[in-house]
């Protein structure tokens, strides 16, 4: 597979730009929804009204296929693309231009450059294989075709085609610095460490964001060439140096549309606000409720107001049981940027509830009020109509839920 | 399975038979195709050129079989893709016996 490398990147600071004011989000009328389920088994897509009330199920898609993540283009509100892996084949992504009616697989997914002795890689250390594409965000609005995929384990890649032929970023995937950030698969997360949360500034295509799980955050000024670390005020576990990105795990950062100068994250070690050109973020999750605690996964902004965000807390105590704290599953908002927190459970199971939310099964619409969705990892799907006050389930006994999305229909 | 060019007879006659297992027969759509090739490589690259996408499902970036993907040639097991073959040999892809 020929491939073509980005351009050798440099950890200068980045240039400074003129804040450009981005226009304020308004509600979008009532649409038809569809919303995306990736899971350990396949995918499914429910198509729903636009009031929210009636979902039609349609699936399974790849049936036992590792589905990690599936999008909807927003720039066609047609197009999606998968990454998919089984236990036994390699990773790929699939295409579809027909809402799922037809898929075709990539030309060239997203692999590691060749290294010729694959023994003895980059700086003496073992060649990667991509074991599966982790997470899909497409590009910017002005960008058609432009789509952005981090990788287990981390890598950056990006398609100019639609997600047809993927090129890496060898500035990163391959840069010693970066490589000893990443560190290896035994400093990652259960199932591979990973390169996630690929976020573009709406205001400007070459402003971008990352993160690794482990490997901290990550912001490029000019398109990806270079590239600063964003840690600073993030904490690590105790014992440990923050000052080594290596010991950062950053499991969600998300960035506000209303106010693309300010970003939500929720990491191994709490949760975030940062408001640009500030570069320190400051831990919000102190204000959530000692019992509960500030770790989890997923991480849901307000698509109108940048002092609204959901978290969906974990237990993340003694041998991190990754279930939901004392088996009570809720989500929390804040409503005044991380000063205070209130509890949202209302529909949910009062107890012995032992599931949980992964990193990219919890989403919001852009309807008014916001709708909010999240999958479980016992593959039972959740939405709220009403910003969280109260839940319902909309599907059950579906396999462990790996991604949720939303997206309205063109 | 795409028909073979006819100026290429020869590829016919030095064709290996070639056992697909279920996961991949979504590429060939058949259990058993034809390949060429004077190693293991070269049949798994002639399988590309015939059903686009199915060597990366099997062999990573590095060239190195997939970790839970075998291949057996007349009972063998091999795991060098330059190893020499010969016209006639069997060549079985099977998936390992690891689930979950």
């Amino acid at each position: 597979m020929a491939r073509t490398s980005a351009p050798p990147a440099s950890r200068k600071p980045a240039p400074k730009t003129a804040a450009k004011k981005a226009p304020r989000p308004r509600a979008q009328p009532p649409r038809r929804l569809v919303v995306l389920v990736a899971t350990r088994k396949g995918a499914w897509l429910l198509h729903g009204d636009a009031r929210r009330k009636t979902w039609q199920v349609d699936g399974p898609h790849f049936l036992g296929h590792i589905v990690s993540h599936l999008r909807l283009d927003p720039r066609d509100g047609r197009t999606l693309l998968a990454a998919a892996k089984t236990g036994h084949l390699g990773p790929t992504v699939f295409r579809s231009t027909d809402l799922g009616r037809h898929w075709k697989e990539a030309a060239q997914p997203p692999a590691f450059a060749k290294v010729p002795d694959a023994g003895a890689g980059v700086a003496g250390v073992a060649a990667r294989a991509v074991d599966h594409t982790f997470w899909l965000t497409p590009g910017h609005a002005s960008e058609q075709g432009t789509w952005y995929a981090g990788t287990s384990p981390q890598g950056l890649f990006r398609s100019d085609d639609g997600g047809i032929h993927w090129s890496p970023f060898s500035g990163i995937n391959d840069d010693p610095q970066y490589r000893e950030w990443m560190g290896t698969v035994q400093d990652g997360t259960p199932d591979g460490p990973k390169l996630h949360s690929i976020i573009v500034d709406p205001r400007d295509a070459a402003h971008l964001f990352f993160a690794m799980s482990g490997g901290g955050v990550h912001e490029s000024r000019d398109g990806g060439r270079t590239w600063r670390t964003l840690v600073k005020g993030l904490e690590v576990v105790g014992g440990f140096d923050p000052s080594t990105i290596t010991f950062h795990d950053p499991h969600c950062v998300r960035l506000c549309p209303s106010n693309p100068d300010r970003l939500y994250q929720q990491n191994h070690c709490g949760i975030y606000r940062l408001d640009r050109p500030g570069d320190e973020w400051v831990r919000i999750g102190r204000k959530m409720p000692k019992s509960v605690g500030d770790i989890g996964f997923p991480l849901v902004v307000h698509p109108r107001r940048d002092d609204t965000a959901w978290v969906f807390p974990m237990d993340g105590t003694s041998v991190w049981p990754r279930t939901s704290p004392q088996g009570r599953p809720a989500a929390y908002v804040t409503r005044n940027s991380g000063k205070t927190w209130q509890r949202q459970d209302v529909g949910l199971p009062e107890g012995q509830a032992w599931w949980t939310v992964k990193r990219q099964a919890m989403t919001g619409d852009a309807q008014d009020p916001v709708g909010l969705y999240l999958g479980t990892t016992s593959g039972e799907l959740w939405m709220s109509r009403d910003e969280g006050a109260g839940w319902h389930c909309i599907a059950r006994h579906l396999p462990e839920i790996y991604a949720v999305e939303v997206a309205e229909l063109a | 399975m795409p028909s073979r060019s006819r100026s290429w007879p020869s590829a016919v006659f030095d064709a290996m038979q070639v056992l697909i297992p279920t996961s991949l027969q979504s590429y060939t759509r058949v259990s058993r195709v034809e390949a060429v090739g004077s190693t293991l490589g070269e049949v798994l690259a002639d399988l590309e050129r015939q059903f686009p996408g199915m060597r990366f499902r099997m062999v990573d970036e590095q060239d190195r079989l997939r970790p839970h993907m075998r291949v057996f040639v007349n009972g063998q097991a091999l795991h060098n893709l330059a190893l020499p073959l010969q016209p006639g040999h069997d060549v079985n892809i099977v998936q390992a016996l690891s689930g979950g």
